[in-house]
């Protein structure tokens, strides 16, 4: 047990870099995302298929990879090449990542409303504008949640994947311990900071779920 | 509730020569009509005759391939002599299309809200009204249609016939001149329909101007002042309800309601 307290320093410190990466993408990726899904179901073929091109990019090459080329490529490329430090290299990686897979939740979700509720507004004199702040988003908003639930989760397990810019979040500096001190301890206890953190996620998207439960469509 | 101030002495509706096509198919073949203030018209017909599509056509949920629509005198949409349409501007459309309420098939309430909000929503988002100078007049509404009691309720908590009558509230608190109604009581249990008509009725004695698609012969007899047949796509009659019904004209008016009868 004393053990696991003197592990303890090192370990909430790497929960807070990786808290931090889960909330500044979560924030970032989110609103992007949902301009990413607008576009995406544009009338317009040229805006739509752009977007279409990058989601398929991003949902289509490793996170890992995408955060190695931001921060070891991205200097080297021509007129948009600038040289980021590993945090805001695995920032910018995991908002544009994330950013790829909200857009396609928040697109689903956009698309299950049916057509009546933009004619319902429509006819009363809402712009396109109102009916989606008003009207649809909404209840895309309720329809969205689990798989929302689910993204969220994976998010705050792929911070772990910000090793590879060598920074300390929870499971590096759970396995530099296990290295020193020859015990698989750290594994456990890093374990158990993942669950509370997703556990806080479930319960918060529950809370959610029931609030939009007071009406069914 | 409704504003009275407006007295142009020309037709509300007026549609001439309206032809839509959807693809190939051509839906509308030049559909002409006026309704004049106060009358009530009822548009019955086979289904796939053109008739709710040419009732979406007025308030610009369809647009129209060739032809022409005048709301109160202002002109909707027109077509040159090189056969192109033109419609008016988006600004001039919204305000057009706003002296307009429609109701629909299937209600289309907003799911997320109280019965309530859905019909203080566009004064508020719309019009930019205060609170609580739409909330008086919202309740008058619901009154009126006799839901008031369940001003809180969400839509999901309401029968069929509940939704309708909150949808016209929802409709009329924009405050339209005319009232458009896409077969507003198809989706209803037969029970249910009665009190839907009956709000209607109301509406009509308080000489709304009103254009109905319905398959409700009882109703298109007994409020309507006047009766549109419609077949193919075209108005194959048009004429006082009571002489419609009595002595229908074309064959086609005629088999059609020996079979609804």
């Amino acid at each position: 047990m004393n053990y696991v307290l003197d592990i303890m320093g090192p370990l909430i410190q790497g929960t807070g870099v990786t808290i931090q990466v889960f909330l500044i993408t979560l924030v970032l990726s989110v609103p992007f995302g949902l301009c990413l899904a607008l576009l995406r179901i544009s009338r317009f073929k040229v805006v739509s298929g752009f977007v279409n091109g990058y989601i398929w990019l991003m949902r289509g090459t490793p996170l890992m990879l995408q955060m190695l080329f931001i921060y070891f490529a991205l200097p080297f490329v021509p007129v948009i090449g600038i040289r980021l430090p590993d945090f805001p290299s695995a920032i910018v990686a995991f908002v544009l990542n994330y950013a790829a897979y909200f857009a396609e939740i928040f697109r689903a979700g956009i698309q299950s409303i049916d057509r009546g509720q933009y004619e319902g507004a429509r006819v009363l004199g809402l712009t396109y504008t109102q009916t989606m702040r008003r009207i649809v988003l909404p209840q895309v908003v309720k329809r969205i949640l689990p798989p929302m639930s689910n993204e969220t989760i994976t998010l705050v397990k792929d911070t772990s994947l910000i090793y590879v810019l060598a920074m300390n979040d929870l499971l590096r500096a759970a396995r530099g311990i296990v290295q020193r001190d020859f015990t698989t301890t750290p594994f456990v206890v890093a374990a158990g900071f993942y669950l509370l953190m997703t556990l806080v996620l479930t319960l918060g998207f529950q809370h959610l779920e029931k609030k939009y439960a007071v009406y069914d469509e | 509730m409704r504003s009275t101030t407006n007295s142009a002495p020309g037709p509300m509706v007026h549609a001439h020569d309206v032809h839509k096509r959807f693809g190939a198919l051509e839906v509308l073949k030049g559909v002409a009509l006026d309704i004049a203030r106060g009358e009530v018209v009822a548009v019955i017909g086979p289904s796939g005759s053109g008739k709710s599509t040419f009732l979406r056509c007025l308030n610009h949920l369809e647009t129209i391939n060739r032809g022409r629509i005048d709301i109160e005198g202002e002109t909707l949409v027109s077509t040159d002599a090189r056969g192109v349409c033109h419609y008016v501007p988006d600004v001039d459309l919204r305000r057009i299309c706003g002296k307009m309420g429609m109701v629909f098939q299937h209600f289309n309430l907003f799911p997320h809200m109280t019965v309530l909000q859905n019909v203080i929503e566009a004064p508020l988002t719309v019009k930019g009204l205060r609170r609580d100078d739409v909330i008086p007049e919202a309740e008058k509404l619901l009154r009126k249609v006799g839901l008031l009691d369940k001003r809180d309720s969400y839509p999901s908590r309401l029968s069929g016939g509940q939704k309708q009558r909150v949808a016209i509230a929802r409709a009329l608190a924009m405050e339209p001149d005319i009232m458009l109604f896409d077969e507003p009581t198809s989706a209803l249990d037969p029970e249910l329909t009665g009190e839907v008509l009956r709000t209607m009725r109301e509406l009509a004695e308080e000489r709304m101007t009103m254009l109905v698609v319905t398959h409700e012969m009882a109703f298109a007899r007994e409020v309507a002042s006047r009766v549109v047949f419609m077949d193919g796509g075209e108005i194959l009659e048009s004429r006082p309800s009571r002489e419609l019904f009595a002595s229908p004209e074309h064959p086609r008016t005629r088999a059609f309601l020996e079979n609804m009868l």
